[in-house]
């Protein structure tokens, strides 16, 4: 074995690429379950965004419109489950699977003549000055544009959930629903735009996939990353710098593991395999023994206003 | 007798009823998928094969298939409705379909099972499988002309016989125009999953591989090894001709219609005949995609030389002396590996690194 | 202005009739869909529900599928709808139906090839076990530290598919299958078979399992304390603590018996329909019976419906595939509205629609 064969600022660069999919689906899920929601249907939506972004990048010859649409397509999609269940009141984990099937059809329907198709992506955006850095400048700053806009993202999302008015009443309406409704906040209005942010974001995530990291169209091209969005959410114990950090040690343990067997480490391939996810599962155990939760109170319930 | 027998009569007796509704003079023709026919690699080339026989055939078949059935009791299911349907002769592409087709030949003994990639035959069940292995002689050869750093990248599927004998093959053949080479492999464990697919390219990449050999579907591999420059690939299953002539400087394709149209003819003429077919280059299971410019010339010749040889009979890319990994002698001078031992290859070749996972 | 006002109990016959819209709506919906396919929309919808039960060619052979079909679906999802009840989010049935199919298989191979009545019994116990065990993770760490045992169920399906890749092509691979990944067959080992129980329905030993869990989780939940202890864990909390409910306890009994139940799934299908270990041999039942447990509205009886809807769609699906030529994609998006349009009706058991002002109270 030969370890001295992985290069860190390669490493940590690469896995920052490989989190972003998962990241930038996370986040967005993250604000929907602040507001009380909880969305299973992450990959149906992911799938989608994938499908329509490199569609539309493919028919404009534009990457920058392709992950616009896929957004937006996303975040429609995303409305037939606030409807079904901010309206019609359904219940949440059932509406949010039928979303990941109808996704998944979806999907592979309007993806059929795109198939093998090769599409524009994004170029590197290497920052100025920062990116010249040594060791930091490699691994950081030479990266595309939705790298650095997936972090803003959490930034953004961190600030705005803790110092604005907006971020306060969506945490309140995640905590207690009866309590915002009876203070006047519009609780559906409020978990509606939610959901529909949250659907962008995984829109994003699933034409990032499509268009920079893979990049081409397949169906069920997502493979399972729309979970493993899921559970990072659960992992960063609703926090958004948290979500950052668990996507990236996510991402980096396949990495690594990838990398390990690239350089010909003994361990078993089998046990190198499932190590991200028992990393994951370690790690939780780590942080839930200290004893912090905190999934919102409201999260998965029904919200109807004349109980 | 036992409970299996009443059974098995039980479902003979719907299955007479089931064929007798399809006398006409249309063949059916159903096909059984693992993937979705859109997957690029393994189940789209089944599928133009599918539509090869379509073509060549006109109004003389009608063909059938059902896409993403899963291995086990689905896919037994899915082809006992074929069968029911009326269809004539049935293919199942997949290796896990084995003990299924096996089971629903008995039950059908007027339909013709053709599956792909397995090694029980029954009266009415033949096998078929393409020598992939030789191609993967030919891109050994290139890969270790080109190799700069003497380091290949080699993203494999699972640890089942037929990824191995490929890892062998190239192997072999790129240590012996390059005898530094070195072999680094990755397993994936997904024949198809893009975003891994590329985290292992670019794992690879990094560690200072300029050749990246796949054995898994997707061209995420091909994605990165452009995006990288100067890392060359090969397409895998089809040709993947959209990366060429960099990365991809050529490819091992996967060519089923020509078999496809010969077996449907010998239903038509009533020839059919149980049997096992393994074929390589020279019958054209196995196509070599062309080899770019960014090959050398006479890297290219070296290579068409070897494929022509191949092809004719002459050479076998395993022909000995060649040890095992551990170094026992496997064949000696000359010998030519026996087909049984191909057909369930568990073992490295001398010189390869690491353990096969189980 | 449209107001729904709740309804004090759930209408009864809004439940019987909900269902029946929703699938009418599908059919609607649905068949405009086939039809921008450039497919015959009735055709499609009759080959969907009517050919699997009733087509003179594939009856009396899809018919007995069904019950193969909703057999494992409907067996871990009564074991989820009781963990469900009571608030404990077991999404990982995937992984612990792989750990008891591995659990069980080992046991049989084990004992090949000793013919004895005991082998399958042994095998089935075996298998609750493995998926037994495999709940126990979250469920213990969940109670010890206060782990989401969400987000651990989920993990562990995947480590549970890296180690059935791993004893497919190792521990458990066939020695005779010429270096082939893949475990012995058990159609082939009598004793260790899941058979049918009266040949030719497909009412092997798992379907019956199903059926008796179904009447198992229907005493639990309506006549004993146990159950009424879940639904109080689950609807009000703190109340159940008040009455003396301890959570650990619910935790492990609900993870535990879903994963059994999961486990012994796993097992009669690696035994019976599905025959062997294989690499990819799970193929998704563990999720989709998270969908039947909720269409079935979390209850035995509405869960043995919904498991038999599912499989009716499926098959049919399949059939629509082959007869029709409807793409794979299709079907699933079929499921998909299905799903959302029984849920979407589903609004007018539990509330009435009020046309003007309604009061708020």
């Amino acid at each position: 074995m030969d370890l001295g064969t992985i290069n860190p600022i390669l490493l940590v660069a690469s896995l920052m690429v490989s989190a972003t999919p998962i990241l930038l689906a996370a986040i967005g899920e993250m604000v929907v379950e602040k507001s009380g929601v909880l969305n299973l249907g992450v990959e149906g939506m992911m799938i989608t965004g994938a499908v329509v972004g490199f569609a539309v990048a493919v028919n404009t010859g534009s990457p920058g419109l392709g992950f616009a649409a896929a957004a937006l397509a996303s975040a429609l999609l995303s409305l037939s489950f606030g409807v079904l269940t901010q309206f019609l009141l359904s219940n949440q984990v059932a509406t949010g699977l039928g979303l990941t099937l109808v996704g998944l059809g979806l999907s592979s329907l309007i993806g059929k003549p795109y198939e093998g198709m090769k599409s524009p992506t994004l170029p590197d955006l290497p920052l100025p000055l920062l990116a010249d850095m040594p060791v930091i400048g490699p691994m950081l700053f030479q990266h595309d544009l939705m790298v650095y806009l997936s972090i803003a993202l959490v930034a953004a999302v961190w600030a705005g959930l803790k110092f604005t008015r907006a971020g306060l009443i969506l945490r309140a309406v995640g905590e207690s629903h009866d309590a915002a409704h009876a203070l006047g906040y519009k609780v559906v209005r409020i978990r509606l735009m939610a959901i529909f942010f949250g659907g962008a974001c995984s829109g994003l995530g699933g034409a990032y996939l499509s268009l920079v990291r893979v990049p081409q169209w397949t169906e069920g091209m997502t493979a399972g990353a729309g979970w493993i969005a899921l559970a990072i959410v659960v992992f960063a114990s609703w926090k958004p710098w948290r979500v950052l950090i668990g996507a990236y040690l996510f991402g980096g343990v396949t990495v690594l593991q990838l990398n390990l067997q690239a350089a010909g480490t003994r361990l078993p391939v089998e046990y190198l395999s499932m190590s991200p996810y028992l990393i994951t599962i370690l790690v939780l155990v780590i942080i839930s023994a200290r004893g912090y939760h905190g999934a919102p109170a409201s999260l998965g319930r029904p919200f109807h206003a004349s109980h | 007798m036992n409970r299996r027998t009443l059974l098995a009569s039980a479902a003979l007796a719907l299955g007479l009823a089931g064929t007798a509704m399809a006398q006409d003079d249309t063949t059916k023709v159903g096909f059984i998928y693992v993937g979705p026919v859109g997957d690029g690699g393994w189940t789209y080339e089944h599928e133009q094969g599918r539509l090869a026989v379509e073509e060549h055939f006109g109004d003389k078949v009608e063909t059938v298939f059902q896409e993403s059935v899963p291995e086990g009791a689905d896919s037994e299911r899915a082809m006992t409705q074929m069968a029911l349907s009326g269809a004539d002769i049935i293919f199942t592409t997949s290796f896990g379909y084995m003990d299924p087709t096996i089971n629903v030949a008995k039950k059908f003994p007027d339909v013709k099972f053709e599956h792909a990639t397995g090694y029980k035959r029954a009266d009415n069940v033949s096998t078929y499988s393409a020598r992939f292995y030789e191609g993967r002689a030919i891109q050994g050869l290139i890969a270790g002309h080109m190799t700069e750093t003497n380091k290949i990248g080699y993203i494999a599927s699972f640890p089942i016989p037929e990824v191995i004998r490929g890892i062998n093959s190239a192997y072999l053949h790129a240590k012996e125009v390059n005898p530094d080479v070195e072999f680094s492999i990755v397993w994936a464990y997904t024949w198809f999953d893009p975003a891994k697919e590329a985290d292992a390219a670019n794992a690879l990449i990094e560690q200072g591989a300029d050749v990246i050999l796949q054995h898994t579907d997707s061209t995420a591999p091909q994605a990165a090894a452009e995006k990288a420059g100067n890392v060359i690939t090969f397409g895998q299953a089809s040709d993947m001709g959209d990366y060429a002539p960099m990365p991809r400087v050529s490819s091992i394709i996967d060519n089923w219609a020509p078999y496809y149209i010969d077996r449907v003819q010998a239903v038509m003429d009533g020839t059919w005949e149980s049997k096992d077919t393994w074929d390589g280059i020279g019958p054209g299971m196995v196509g070599i995609g062309e080899i770019t410019d960014a090959v050398p010339e006479e890297v290219k010749a070296e290579a068409l030389a070897m494929k022509d040889a191949i092809a004719a009979g002459e050479y076998h890319p395993f022909t000995g002396p060649i040890n095992k990994q551990d170094g026992t002698p496997w064949l000696a001078e000359g010998e030519v590996a026996d087909d049984g031992t191909l057909a369930g290859m568990d073992f490295y070749v001398e010189g390869l690194t690491g353990e096969i996972p189980n | 202005m449209i107001h729904l006002v709740k309804r004090p109990q759930p209408s009864r016959v809004w439940t019987a009739v909900t269902p029946l819209l929703a699938v009418v709506l599908t059919m609607i919906v649905g068949g405009i869909m086939f039809a921008a396919l450039g497919k015959p929309p009735l055709e499609a919808i009759r080959t969907i529900f009517w050919d699997p039960l009733f087509h003179p060619q594939f009856a009396a052979y899809s018919r007995p599928q069904l019950l193969v079909k909703a057999g494992p679906l409907i067996l871990i999802a009564i074991g989820l709808s009781i963990g469900f009840r009571a608030g404990i989010w077991n999404i990982g049935a995937e992984g612990q139906y792989i750990m008891g199919a591995i659990t069980g298989a080992a046991v049989g191979l084990a004992f090949y090839p000793l013919d004895s009545f005991i082998v399958f019994p042994l095998m089935v116990i075996a298998g609750a076990l493995g998926g037994w065990a495999w709940g126990m993770i979250p469920a213990l760490l969940k109670v010890k530290f206060g782990t989401n045992e969400i987000l651990v169920s989920l993990m562990l399906v995947y480590v549970a598919e890296a180690w059935l890749a791993s004893v497919s092509s190792g521990l458990l691979k066939n020695p005779e299958g010429r270096g082939f990944p893949g475990s012995r067959n058990f159609q082939q080992y009598d004793a260790g078979a899941n058979t049918e129980v009266i040949a030719g329905t497909g009412m092997h030993w798992g379907v019956v399992a199903a059926f008796v869990a179904v009447i198992f989780a229907y005493v639990l939940l309506t006549r004993h304390i146990r159950g009424f202890h879940i639904r109080l864990t689950g609807e009000a909390p703190r109340a159940a603590r008040f009455a003396g409910v301890n959570p650990g306890r619910v935790v492990i009994f609900c993870l535990g018996l879903s994963g059994a139940l999961a486990g012994m799934a796993g097992l009669f299908e690696v035994s019976g329909p599905a025959g062997q270990i294989t690499i990819d041999f799970n193929s998704g039942y563990g999720f989709t019976a998270i969908i039947v447990a909720f269409l079935g509205r979390l209850h035995p009886v509405g869960i043995l419906l919904a498991g038999l809807l599912m499989a009716l769609t499926y098959i049919g699906g399949e059939l629509a595939q082959l007869m029709l030529g409807l793409p794979g994609a299709s079907i699933q998006l079929f499921q998909g509205m299905l799903l959302f349009f029984l849920l979407a009706t589903d609004v007018f058991t539990n509330y009435r629609l009020q046309f003007g002002q309604g009061e708020t109270a």
